[in-house]
């Protein structure tokens, strides 16, 4: 190695020092903050205490906020799973024009502003007479959740040797048996990885379901941000390490089931 | 009988019987989705007399107009260079790196992609106080000599927008960087070329597709923010989206609100198409 080979090496590993540093400061502060004793962010606090998290229970308007945003996420992802398989299953498969075309319209909702989406479907729901908060949620989330699904069922069933299915059928199974033999176990950590993905996605959307909510049907993200607007106390930091200690939680998952090197293939 | 017609001819006719999967999910985003982008285009284009692009007329010609499409690209390009200049040196690290240190690095890029950006612009908050740990830390190490405020300010915004989409720009180069060969980095020392002729001769032109991605993700997510700036900077500071959003939200001023949501969107849609030409332009000369 010569002296501008190290130099440059160097460099570059005090940047990734800088950068892991840069990205984790946001949650470090989030939770140290949540188990201060002070209602003041002073960092470190003064003494440590679980007194935000004692007030979680009576946080009025968590709970359902969770709720709706665990029922919506979870229904949305599963509803882009069946439709965006299917559709990755006719793109893989099929022999029609425009393949790429489709592929890239599935996609591209999350590559316009969330917020112009959400203004166009609040002025389309309201078209056809769809007022209701919580299924204009769900019809939003489905495409918000559908580009997560189709990017990686699409990239995973491009590899899949569709001649397994062949040979199950040789083998005497029906066509559906063969599929759910062969092709949905050899599929699974694409489900798992692109569902959590889709899940976090509508869990997180705040852009596009600011205009789908009403008094009584709000998803986490608005609810919080009414908080912060309104009150801005450590309860937001206790509520917001629930979160990243669940999204811990669903990298260890992920990690365990495709592996972090895996996940980090976008 | 069935099984021995079954060989080549059926097969093929599945293959086209297969297309019908597709109909579900493209029927369902043609109407949600695709249909009403049509109108809402269609009818920012449409007055009382058929067509007209007096709404983008009025728009274009208010000089407050400017001063937030000005806002807009300053801060999208500021935040985008600031990812691009911590990013690319990162993506590199994280091909090289090897256990612990890769470990740290995968985690510290992908567990922020699964928080809600609420929870991190909210963290920003509290870090970019006048009391907070930027401000101590520039005040410790001497580079201010007072403690200051951040948040409320430009640098406060770029620097949250940046630790958000920071990700967005280290995972396209990075897929690219673990393909390189670095025999080829060797081939071209072994005939005589310095560390910066081979960087910009063979390492640069083959990273150029992540470098594009990383790029345009960054660039048109930056553009479009909503969330971070009304937490970061505020109201007296408007770029389009948080315009777009106050228009509907707050001053029910949905003429306003379209235009505005129009121009973001052909601003998108224009970076997107850009983009895409530019990497499919370098992938096939290189």
């Amino acid at each position: 190695m010569t002296a501008t080979e190290r130099i440059a090496s160097a460099l570059v590993w005090v940047f990734a020092i800088f950068a892991i540093i840069f990205l984790l400061t946001p949650l470090v502060v989030t939770v140290a903050v949540s188990f201060g004793s002070s209602a003041v962010f002073t960092l470190p606090p003064p003494a440590w205490s679980m007194r935000w998290y004692n007030q979680l229970p009576g946080t009025r308007g968590l709970w359902p906020a969770l709720a709706t945003s665990v029922q919506i996420a979870a229904l949305s992802t599963l509803i882009s799973l069946v439709l965006g398989t299917l559709c990755a299953i006719a793109l893989v498969r099929g022999r029609f024009p425009g393949r790429d075309s489709i592929a890239t319209f599935l996609v591209s909702p999350l590559m316009l502003p969330g917020l112009v989406v959400g203004i166009a479907m609040l002025q389309g729901f309201k078209a056809v007479g769809l007022r209701e908060a919580w299924p204009s949620l769900l019809v939003a989330h489905v495409v918000i959740t559908m580009p997560y699904v189709v990017r990686t069922v699409l990239a995973a069933l491009s590899l899949f040797d569709f001649t397994l299915i062949d040979a199950a059928r040789t083998l005497g199974c029906s066509y559906g048996k063969a599929l759910r033999k062969v092709m949905v176990p050899a599929l699974a950590p694409a489900f798992l990885t692109s569902a959590m993905f889709a899940f976090l996605a509508s869990m997180d959307n705040y852009p596009i379901s600011i205009f789908f909510t009403d008094a009584w049907t709000k998803t986490l993200p608005i609810q919080m941000l009414q908080f912060v607007e309104e009150r801005p106390d450590p309860v937001i930091a206790a509520i917001s390490t629930g979160l990243i200690l669940l999204a811990v939680i669903a990298l260890i998952i992920g990690d365990r089931l495709v592996g972090l090197r895996r996940l980090a293939d976008f | 009988m069935s099984a021995s017609a079954a060989t080549p001819a059926p097969a093929g006719g599945q293959k086209d019987r297969v297309a019908w999967l597709a109909v579900p999910a493209v029927g369902y985003l043609a109407i949600v989705y695709a249909l009403p982008l049509v109108f809402l285009l269609a009818r920012s284009v449409t007055g009382p007399e058929g067509f007209t692009l007096s709404l983008f007329i009025q728009f274009f010609s208010d000089p407050y107009s400017w001063r937030v499409i000005w806002n807009t690209l300053r801060i999208a390009l500021l935040t985008t260079l600031v990812c691009l200049v911590i990013g690319f040196p990162v993506a590199i690290a994280m091909a090289r790196a090897k256990g612990l240190m890769q470990v740290a690095l995968l985690v510290a890029i992908i567990l922020p992609l699964s928080i809600g950006v609420v929870v991190k612009a909210f963290a920003w908050q509290i870090v970019l106080r006048r009391d907070g740990v930027v401000s101590q830390f520039l005040v410790g190490t001497g580079i201010w000599s007072e403690p200051q405020r951040l948040l409320f300010t430009e640098s406060g915004l770029v620097l949250g927008a940046a630790n958000v989409f920071l990700p967005f720009m280290i995972l396209p180069i990075y897929s690219v960087v673990k393909l390189i060969d670095p025999r080829l980095s060797e081939a071209g020392a072994t005939l005589g070329a310095s560390p910066f002729y081979r960087f910009r001769r063979i390492f640069l032109p083959l990273t150029m597709p992540g470098l594009v991605s990383g790029i345009a993700f960054v660039f048109s997510m930056s553009v479009s923010m909503f969330v971070i700036p009304s937490l970061l900077i505020g109201d007296r500071f408007q770029m389009l989206a948080t315009l777009t959003g106050r228009s509907f939200l707050l001053m029910r001023n949905e003429a306003l609100g379209s235009t505005t949501a129009v121009v973001l969107l052909v601003l998108a849609v224009s970076i997107v198409v850009a983009s895409s030409w530019l990497a499919k332009r370098l992938g096939g000369s290189q």
